[in-house]
């Protein structure tokens, strides 16, 4: 028995390295669009550039949600470690509901930037706005669908060891959204008013 | 409703000109051939339990093998199609291929020969001695692994597709330079095979890099300190952690570069202030960096083969192992040399150069290293020796020739020209072919209780070697004489015929090289009760993975070894046999999720290329679906219990005696030669054909 629970517990510090190095490759592709921004946002052929278009108050609601949600993703996992299945699962829920509206947030303000014919098409500077941006939106939009599914699952199985690694997993890749997400506010966002 | 249905499939697609018929017959008599023989043998059942959902790292290995093999001959009929093309199409004649033709099949020859061939070869090495190698019984993830290896053959499958729709492949180059492969200068389906194919199976390569880092890193039998590890395994390690920093890259500027082609975007484009510079300089930064996650694992197989062949330890372990770190960083570092002339300040050039120039010192500190093992070794010249001196002598040329195009100078007059490409196919075919060839020479035995043939092996080799220098030697040449690449027709007045003719002779002479190793493989099996190897070590070796028996039995190790010093096993040896024990052992259970997986991605791909949205939507959620019903799978995993392993390696051993007492090794004393290999195989023809003939009469 003792050997089935060291055979697990390895299994579980192998599969977290895995997926740190899996972040490492997900930050680099990241690192990438934030280069390309930073080589084209100044290409707007005479249009409007980031300071025209940008709103500053939505980008900080955007912020505080995303910041917020880390905060309560951290305390939904120490309740996970716990076992504690009720609060697990009322803090997850919380943790969904502000990334889902994190998301429509930003949904939002890209559908007004397209009414207002800001479209990705326009110049190299949408493009790799909406790209970067973008991109961060679609990996929360699968953390967001990740985070449903495991807990239908939790609610079904209860927290057991391989539901805790999943959930473990998920919050680091939440945290690590949200720092990609602290890096798009500065270098998106607020560099676009200094 | 058509056009939501099939985008932009219709009739023109199909194939009309003759390479792409051609080419379609013989990719469907190969698919109709192989189903006709698996059905008549009545295989189906046994090919997909026991390979193709397979999970164990020595299977998938041999089926990066055997797709590998296949490429490097289609791959191989493109680089003949080139050279037949360049030896007649001088003055009048215009040769048999039109300008865009030619174009299409260097591109599809640049891309098969490093994504379908190379990568194959090394990754199928990294599967089945990596784990041998470390003392693991399995790769820390095997779902990723399949996952890796079927992406891996969706690619394979998407680069051939345009025989079958839409007739074209990208006439770009195989890095596919922007603007020229934007949607205003390539607007066929082209380029988006050529991208898909890339993006499925780069994204599988960066899969299976994860993958290996974790087993390298976590997996470890007791007792193996980072310093204690086999070269190879150091090899594969430093070109793993590459392939996880720089193929992101890849990923992030397919995409973009889709971007532009699919929506309209302006990143690469000359308009709307895109950047086509800005694709030139992402793609080297993968695209350097690619060659040497080739070469590193490469040079892990001759650390072992000098060390085995020259009975010594490796000397200077520690030196040899820096220096393989040191040209991995630095190869992250030069990615500029690839584009000196394109507009770079001199200054901007000028580091690039050094860089360049610097990576020769780690990559000779490993070269003295190998002398320096052979250096009063008791050399044995098996063919895997002969591979690896071969490699020396040709890797050699190329590297000093990449030493003077590292020269910003120097470069601005062989850029673009035939020295650049002798360049690097001495590199590549001298360090990373000859690598895989001297790799699996070395490690048959392991893969299948069989030696390889020594005497064909060694005309293959001479035919590889001859045929090189016969087609590079005349490449350098024209290089010098201002021959650029990529030449679909050129001047008599050049005079350079004569050396065109000359490649194209040592082509066929590489062919029939390759002919020959085919041949090798046959005898050898032919010949297997010779050439059998009971001992699970015919070399004499001194790493783990030959502490086992050949073929391993699919757990690797009944007991996980524990390891004190480098040459782990040679220590074992001399210190004498030990009672085996036996232990409960976790096993994978087979799955086909990767295989589901990989034919989505594959749809999503072909929907892309097509325009056709719903296919790629549809596939995407089929991904979503199976990937969450593998994820939430909480038992991948059986138990072979220790008495059950105790079973199966008396049944093992047993079976082992019962063949060495078959085997009264009289058949032959000595390796089968060409002519009497071809003598077999008629006289096998004939009495097939005889039995059938009277079968039929009957
Ligand atoms: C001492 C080591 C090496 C040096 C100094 C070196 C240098 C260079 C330079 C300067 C170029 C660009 C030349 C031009 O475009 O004008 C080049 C191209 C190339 N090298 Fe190397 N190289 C080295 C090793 C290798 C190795 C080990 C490989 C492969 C395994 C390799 C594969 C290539 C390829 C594929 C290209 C050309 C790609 C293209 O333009 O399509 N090189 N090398
Ligand atoms: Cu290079």
């Amino acid at each position: 028995m003792s050997r089935h629970i060291d055979h697990e517990a390895e299994a579980t510090d192998r599969v977290m390295f895995g997926f740190w190095v899996y972040l490492m490759t997900d930050l680099l592709m990241f690192a990438i669009l934030f280069a390309v921004y930073a080589v084209l946002h100044g290409n707007t052929l005479g249009g409007e550039t980031g300071r025209d278009l940008f709103s500053l108050p939505l980008a900080l609601q955007e912020t505080l949600l995303l910041l917020t949600s880390s905060f309560t993703c951290g305390i939904a996992m120490i309740a996970a470690r716990q076992r504690k299945k009720a609060q697990t699962l009322l803090w997850f829920g919380i943790t969904f509901a502000l990334g889902l509206a994190f998301l429509g947030l930003e949904l939002y303000e890209f559908a007004e930037f397209i009414h207002e014919g800001h479209t990705m098409q326009t110049n190299a500077f949408l493009s790799s706005f909406f790209v970067l941006v973008g991109t961060h939106g679609l990996h929360i939009t699968s953390g967001l669908l990740w985070m449903g599914v495991t807990l239908i699952y939790v609610m079904k199985r209860g927290l057991n060891d391989h539901l805790v690694r999943k959930l473990a997993m998920l919050s680091l890749f939440w945290h690590f959204l949200d720092i990609v997400w602290i890096f798009i506010f500065t270098t998106v966002y607020l560099r676009a008013f200094v | 409703m058509r056009e939501f249905l099939l985008g932009k499939l219709d009739g023109h697609a199909l194939p009309h000109e003759w390479f792409t018929i051609a080419g379609s017959i013989a990719f469907i008599a190969m698919m109709l051939a192989t189903i006709l023989v698996i059905t008549r043998l009545k295989k189906w059942k046994w090919l997909w339990s026991e390979w193709l959902t397979s999970v164990d790292p020595k299977k998938i290995g041999i089926m990066y093998f055997i797709a590998g093999g296949f490429m490097l001959a289609r791959g191989g009929l493109d680089a003949v199609m080139i050279w037949l093309q360049q030896a007649f199409s001088s003055g009048d004649s215009h040769g048999y291929l039109s300008a865009d033709h030619f174009q299409q099949v260097f591109t599809a020859h640049g891309n098969i020969m490093v994504f379908f061939v190379a990568m194959a070869f090394i990754f199928g090495l990294i599967n089945y001695i990596v784990p041998l190698q470390i003392g693991a019984r399995d790769l820390a993830s095997p779902f990723l692994n399949t996952l890796g290896f079927w992406l891996y053959i969706a690619g394979v499958v998407m680069v051939n597709m345009f025989f079958l729709l839409g007739g074209e492949y990208a006439a770009t180059g195989w890095l596919a330079v922007a603007p020229l492969s934007g949607p205003e200068f390539s607007t066929g389906v082209g380029v988006d095979y050529w991208i898909w194919s890339l993006q499925i199976s780069g994204i599988g390569t960066t899969l299976g890099a994860i993958n290996f880092i974790m087993t390298i890193l976590r997996m470890r039998a007791p007792g193996m300190s980072l310093w204690k590890m086999p070269p190879f395994t150091w090899g594969s390690l430093c070109s793993m952690v590459m392939a996880v920093t720089v193929f992101p890259l890849l990923t992030a500027t397919l995409f973009l570069m889709f971007f532009d082609r699919y929506f309209g975007t302006h990143f690469f484009t000359t308009t709307g202030g895109g950047d086509p510079m800005m694709y030139t300089n992402l793609i080297w930064m993968w695209g350097h960096p690619e060659v040497y996650i080739l070469m590193l694992p490469a040079f892990g197989v001759f650390t072992e083969v000098v060390s085995t062949f020259s009975r010594k330890a490796v000397a200077f372990y520690k030196t040899n192992v820096i220096g393989m770190i040191g040209v991995s960083s630095f190869a992250l570092s030069v990615w500029l040399h690839h584009f000196f002339t394109m507009g770079a300040s001199a200054n901007v050039n000028a580091f690039f150069g050094v860089m360049t120039i610097f990576i020769a010192i780690p990559t000779a500190v490993v070269f003295f290293t190998w002398i320096a093992t052979m250096y009063k070794g008791r050399i044995k010249f098996d063919t895997p020796m002969l591979w690896f001196l071969g490699f020396v002598a040709i890797f050699t040329i190329g590297g000093l020739s990449g030493v003077i195009l590292g020269i910003p100078p120097a470069d601005f007059q062989l850029h673009n020209s035939l020295f650049l490409v002798a360049h690097f196919h001495s590199n590549v075919i001298g360090g990373v072919l000859f690598g895989i060839f001297c790799g699996i020479t070395y490690w048959f035995p392991k893969f299948t209780g069989i030696k390889l043939n020594e005497r064909i092996g060694r005309q293959a080799f001479w035919c590889w070697v001859i045929g090189f220098c016969m087609s590079f030697i005349p490449m350098y040449i024209l290089g010098l004489m201002g021959a650029p690449r990529r030449l679909d027709h050129y001047d008599a007045s050049t005079g350079w015929q004569p050396l065109f003719v000359m490649m194209l002779i040592g082509g066929i002479i590489i062919a029939i090289g390759l002919a020959l190793q085919i041949a090798q493989i046959i005898a050898s099996f032919i010949q297997k009760n010779r050439l059998r190897d009971a001992t699970g070590d015919p070399w004499d070796g001194r790493t783990l993975e030959w502490s086992v028996a050949s073929p391993p039995p699919f757990y690797n190790f009944t007991v996980i070894p524990k390891v004190n010093s480098r040459d782990a096993f040679w220590d074992m040896k001399q210190a004498g046999d030990h009672k085996p024990e036996y232990e409960d052992i976790h096993i994978p259970k087979n799955t086909a999720a990767g295989i589901y997986i990989s034919i989505f991605a594959f749809f999503i791909g072909f929907g892309f290329v097509w325009h056709i949205n719903w296919l790629a939507v549809v596939s995407f959620i089929g991904i979503l679906i199976v990937f969450i019903v593998r994820a939430f799978d909480e038992h991948p995993e059986y138990t072979l219990t220790a008495s059950e392993v105790k079973e199966l390696e008396a049944a093992r051993t047993k079976q082992a005696k019962a063949e060495r007492r078959h085997n009264p090794t009289n058949d032959r004393d000595e390796d089968m030669g060409l002519w009497e290999l071809i003598k077999v195989i008629v006289t096998f023809g004939f009495g097939l054909a005889r039995k059938t003939l009277t079968r039929g009469k009957a």
